[in-house]
């Protein structure tokens, strides 16, 4: 079979978690749904690196993966922040430039 | 002769449903066993004879409570999350049994007429699987104390995610020494490159140095066994259950067989870091040197299943030790122990381990090493014993209070002696004045 | 079809209903579980792709540790057992987007690779990559520990109580 499904495989994957992202209100569903569409490109990465015969796109998948484990770090920190002030986990209530 | 990863991946369906099988009955035994063996080691630790009752030096203990336990009543509390209360239990012991799917029992040996290796199967990554199923084991925990919907269990679940966590940090540390030294992740084949020692050089001196990583990699040893304790919530890590603290912590409201399944994971996930801890740093398989010199039959069919064993229920020992012996820390203590003291100390080692191994590499003279590891040790103690800043001394009660900015509160009297509660003076009124 | 072409069906709608699931369940807890069905389903991809290394290191990474901080932080914000009322938002337009997103998206990716063929595989065992890392991608590799200490010790900072 081609590499194609993969990709459209990889597509579909992200428009879902973009949907989330527009439709869920709380913060740690959001960031569930931006790891679903880190996932979705990092599966596009992988199979181009089937496609070219080399391992590039293995390697910035792995470099993905690293980041997105950074940016979970920091953005559950700056979530628990945000609720030990509001109470609230939810991105509609974190409205104000200060609390 | 010895098994190495290209002759993983060709037996019969039927062997590899034997394999299956084997692994499954000796964790289950072993299970079993241990149990049995926990008691009676602590019980003789505190000088009384332990479970005597059941079978042969009550050996049947286990088995009969096991029994009991499946009869017993299945408790759904009215708060759970039913299905992800059911799916706990069932994720800690699909987790437990398959890390073990890698652990090298043995050397080739024939089962009716097929030679294969005594192992269910190895990949090149194979520690990677053991540490990812750690990982997974996680979530039964975690779901377990959530979906219980009760306090205690969910204070247990939080703890016990955050202690696995981290000491798993500590864990894949340690294991990352053995990589660099045996130059793979397959079990397998770590097993071989700990089979004969080599020859080594420092400071001109020249050497034979012994094949288990137990003596080339000591702190990483060490460490590993550190974490393991921490990674299986055992005592004195066994914050995650602390009774006097959390009734039973994650599994407070699991009864009957959820419970037993829960027991079992646990009991499986000691056996399983033991038979790691075996394969890693103590030879594996391998029969230890004074029995090497009987002859090469000690390390060929059947027989390094006993070595194997006598390793696992020697470490496994050590775990009922450490519980018979250490009181359980605090939970603050614990995780500064983990983060403070056993990641730094393994991210030294390792960089330590690498520079040796490079100035092995580039063939470096005798001075030119000295000078580097000179450096190194000099950087380390700097860094060790620089001096901190001084807290400031602690005033006497009387200045602290002079000292106090001009509309302060007022100050309670410090010398407060606190009245005796009525109930208890009505008691004492009652009592029997005592001559 | 082949054996293979299976797996990739089966396991590609395994990973969209999850997928969808994480998007549209109401459980906050179970919708940690349902990604945690769609990260594994991915890293069967993967292994599919013979990307080994890479599928070990999402199991290893996302799975393992990952979606246990995200449910850690669901737990911590006091989610209730049962239904949450976050679902309120209109669907229709960002179904739209998605819809239209995605479509547009996956006939792109259709149609300029339609008759792509694969060449020799590469497999991504982890010396191979390991190989690739600390030879071409050094320099990325560095300024990527340089990040993940950066987000060590900022997230030490913003969870200190007295800031």
């Amino acid at each position: 079979m081609t590499p194609m499904w993969y990709i459209v495989l990889s597509a579909i994957l992200f428009s879902v978690g973009a949907v989330g992202v527009l439709i869920r209100r709380n913060a740690i569903v959001l960031f569930m749904c931006i790891e679903l569409m880190l996932n979705a490109a990092n599966l596009a990465l992988v199979t181009f690196s089937r496609i070219n015969g080399t391992l590039d796109g293995q390697i910035m998948a792995f470099f993905v993966m690293v980041v997105a484990a950074a940016e979970v770090v920091i953005g559950l920190a700056i979530i628990m922040l945000i609720f030990r002030t509001r109470r609230s986990a939810s991105v509609d209530d974190a409205n104000l430039l200060k609390y | 002769m010895n098994p190495t990863l290209a002759d993983f991946g060709h037996d019969n369906g039927w062997i590899v449903a034997l394999k299956v099988v084997g692994v499954f009955v000796f964790l289950v035994v072993m299970t079993l066993f241990t149990i049995w063996y926990e008691r009676k080691v602590v019980a003789r630790m505190q000088v009384r004879p332990g479970p005597n009752r059941h079978g042969p030096f009550g050996l049947l203990q286990s088995l009969a409570d096991g029994l009991k336990l499946a009869f017993k009543e299945d408790i759904m509390p009215l708060k759970a999350d039913r299905v992800v209360f059911f799916l706990a239990p069932v994720i800690s012991t699909v987790c437990a049994f398959t890390a073990f799917a890698i652990i090298p029992f043995g050397p080739f040996v024939s089962i009716f007429g097929q030679k294969t290796p005594l192992q269910l199967t190895d990949i090149p990554v194979a520690v990677l699987l053991v540490l990812a199923c750690s990982g997974l084991g996680i979530y039964g925990i975690v779901l377990s104390g959530w979906a219980s919907g009760s306090t205690y269990p969910l204070l247990g679940g939080l703890r016990s995610s955050a202690q696995m966590i981290s000491y798993e940090v500590a864990m894949g540390l340690s294991i990352v020494a053995v990589f660099m030294m045996a130059g793979t992740m397959s079990t397998s084949e770590i097993v071989n490159a700990q089979a004969k020692g080599g020859q080594g050089e420092l400071f001109g001196f020249e050497f034979t140095y012994p094949g288990w990583y137990v003596l080339l990699l000591l702190p990483s040893f060490v460490i590993y066994a550190i974490s393991a304790v921490g990674e299986t919530n055992r005592a004195p890590f066994d914050l995650p259950e602390a009774e006097s603290e959390l009734v039973g912590g994650f599994h407070t409201e699991y009864s009957s067989l959820k419970f037993a399944l829960f027991f079992l994971a646990e009991y499986i996930n000691m056996v399983t870091v033991s038979a790691l801890a075996t394969t890693l740093f103590l030879g594996g398989w391998r029969a230890p040197w004074p029995i090497t010199q009987l002859g090469p039959w000690v390390n060929q069919g059947w027989w390094p299943l006993l070595w194997f064993t006598i390793k696992l229920l020697i470490l496994l020992f050590v775990f009922v030790w450490l519980r018979g012996t250490l009181p359980r820390l605090r939970y603050d203590q614990f995780m500064r122990f983990g983060w403070k003291v056993l990641i730094p100390a393994s991210l030294i080692w390792i960089l330590a381990l690498a520079g040796f191994k490079t100035m092995n590499n580039e063939n470096l003279p005798g001075w030119q090493r000295g000078l580097w590891i000179g450096g190194f040790a000099v950087i380390l103690l700097a860094i060790l014993l620089w001096p901190r800043k001084r807290p400031a001394p602690k005033l006497p009660l009387e200045e602290e209070v002079a000292q106090r900015p001009e509309g302060s509160f007022p100050l309670p009297p410090i010398d407060l002696q606190v009245p005796v509660s009525p109930r208890a003076k009505r008691i004492t009124a009652d009592r029997e004045p005592v001559q | 079809m082949t054996a293979i072409d299976v797996m990739l069906s089966a396991v590609g709608l395994v990973a969209v209903g999850s997928a969808l699931a994480v998007v549209s369940t109401q459980h906050l807890v179970r919708a940690g579980l349902w990604l945690v069905v769609t990260l594994g389903a991915v890293a069967v991809e993967f292994l599919l792709l013979r990307a080994e290394f890479v599928a070990w290191v999402q199991v290893l990474i996302y799975v393992g540790a990952v979606v246990v901080l995200l449910l850690f932080a669901v737990m911590l914000t006091r989610a209730p057992i049962g239904r949450s009322t976050d679902l309120d938002r209109p669907i229709g337009p960002a179904l739209l987007i998605g819809a239209g997103s995605g479509l547009g998206l996956a006939g792109l990716f259709a149609w300029v690779f339609r008759d792509m063929r694969v060449n020799p595989p590469p497999t991504g065992s982890a010396q191979r990559v390991g190989e690739a890392i600390f030879g071409d991608w050094v320099l990325p590799f560095e300024v990527l520990s340089v990040l993940l200490l950066a987000a060590l010790v900022g997230a030490i900072v913003l969870s200190k109580k007295d800031t």
